[in-house]
């Protein structure tokens, strides 16, 4: 089980809490865990990235293990540490305004 | 005994206002979608348990939520809003040719017989439409592929598709007002549309009197005289008598005529409502005076309305989905403004008092007349 965090407003649009619990089969990368994250809570389709093009939107932010994974592939796999369920996958909405 | 119910889209939630027919003692519930924008909600004339809100955020894109409880519960609908064919280009702010981009949901207007369609108006600026109930969208293209649509910019909001009005006497018939493009007519049902500015002039493009490019800010129609619209464009208060063929400008005697909102009383169709707005670079009322004006003429002659209303110090805005009616008697008048406030007028506008004080700004009004 991969550990996903969500923004607040997120939590409160699927009816969810902080952290969701996304079950995902084969690689997982971005990709992977929003596609599961998206079929298991349809609300929040298009809200972390296009639901066409797959384009994360732009004031979204992907962090894990101190690290931001943003830019990186999003089919790229995960950190070991993610993937194992002992570090969480931040869903961040980015800081903008004063 | 009839009941209002009044529907405020702000800019962090949506907060549902009831009142019994005296409306004088008010309840107030939310906010709904907390930390979101919520540009607007209306209900369904059909079904006025069933409403719909734009939920709507820069970070997290756009969410439609429906309501089939008279606002008690929701659930997100459909949120695909997808130009149908080549997108094409507008003109951007520096004249710069720029593709259509979706944005956001500016308004949403349900079908006045059938209780599962409903349309929507979004930046940039096009029409949407559904026929299950804001489950699935599809556009009404011929709107966003019309032959001027190259030539429409934004204006400082975006270029938005923020006002439609539905002919209740040929519902083939509807309107809508782009900014910054104007107001179309389409008379089959949305396949095909013509701009209908005749009459208008803005200064600030370069041709005042151009086909297409006015920032018209709003339009309304009493339903008893479908022919006859009103409306506040950026500056100039106008009207058509001819089904918005020809337009003339009725701003009279108003101290100035820049300003938002525009809307009708129920019971007495030349009797009209504007909120006066100092200027295009000051988008406070004049003088520190919040003062609506209402014409008994159907133009041209104003009074100032300002009995419950700040008479000094104020300096909010009303934007343009922010004045609603009810179907009263008599109509009650209701407006939001930038500072929070949501005033209420239960005799025509005679006086005022706030239903609710110090929300987040608002971004619209509705009102629902509950039998």
């Amino acid at each position: 089980m991969i550990q996903v965090v969500l923004p607040k407003n997120l939590q409160i649009l699927a009816g969810v809490g902080r952290v969701v619990e996304v079950p995902v089969s084969g690689v997982a990368s971005q990709s992977s865990v929003l596609d599961a994250l998206e079929a298991s809570h349809p609300a929040l389709l298009g809200t972390m990235r296009d639901a066409v093009t797959k384009k994360r939107r732009p004031m979204i932010r992907f962090f894990a293990c101190e690290e931001d994974l943003s830019d990186e592939s999003p089919d790229a796999p995960l950190p070991d540490e993610v993937v194992s369920g002992k570090e969480p996958l931040l869903i961040i909405g980015a800081i903008a305004g004063g | 005994m009839s009941k209002v119910r009044v529907l405020v889209g702000t800019r962090k939630g949506a907060f549902i206002l009831s009142s019994d027919a005296s409306r004088k003692k008010w309840t107030v519930d939310g906010p709904h979608f907390a930390g979101w924008e919520i540009y607007h909600l209306k209900a369904s004339p059909v079904n006025p348990d069933r409403i719909y809100a734009s939920q709507t955020s820069g970070w997290f894109g756009q969410v439609l939520q429906r309501s089939d409880d008279g606002g008690k519960t929701w659930a997100a609908g459909g949120n695909q809003f997808l130009y149908d064919g080549p997108t094409g280009t507008h003109k951007w702010y520096d004249g710069s040719d720029h593709p259509w981009e979706f944005k956001r949901v500016w308004h949403l207007e349900p079908s006045l017989s059938d209780p599962e369609k409903i349309y929507a108006g979004v930046e940039d600026a096009a029409l949407f439409e559904s026929s299950d109930g804001g489950t699935t969208w599809s556009e009404l293209p011929a709107l966003r592929t019309h032959k001027t649509a190259a030539e429409w910019a934004p204006g400082a909001g975006g270029m938005c598709l923020h006002t439609m009005v539905i002919d209740p006497s040929n519902q083939e018939r509807m309107y809508v007002a782009i900014s910054a493009a104007g107001t179309f007519r389409s008379d089959d049902s949305g396949k095909s549309w013509r701009p209908m500015n005749n009459g208008l002039k803005s200064n600030y493009i370069p041709d005042p009197d151009a086909y297409v490019g006015h920032c018209v800010h709003r339009i309304a129609m009493h339903p008893s005289r479908p022919e006859t619209l009103f409306m506040q464009k950026h500056w100039d208060v106008m009207r058509t008598d001819d089904g918005g063929e020809n337009w003339r400008e009725i701003s009279g005697n108003l101290p100035t005529d820049f300003g938002f909102v525009i809307d009708i009383n129920a019971n007495e169709p030349d009797t009209v409502y504007v909120v006066p707005i100092t200027s295009d670079s000051h988008h406070f009322v004049m003088d520190g005076k919040l003062r609506v004006y209402r014409s008994r003429t159907g133009g041209d002659d104003w009074e100032a309305l300002t009995k419950g209303l700040p008479q000094e110090n104020c300096y909010v805005n009303v934007l343009r989905d922010a004045m609603t009616v009810d179907n009263l008697d008599p109509s009650g008048i209701y407006f939001g403004t930038s500072g929070g406030q949501v005033y209420a007028s239960p005799d025509g506008g005679d006086t005022w008092s706030a239903i609710v004080r110090d929300l987040p700004a608002v971004l619209s009004v509705e009102v629902q007349t509950l039998k």
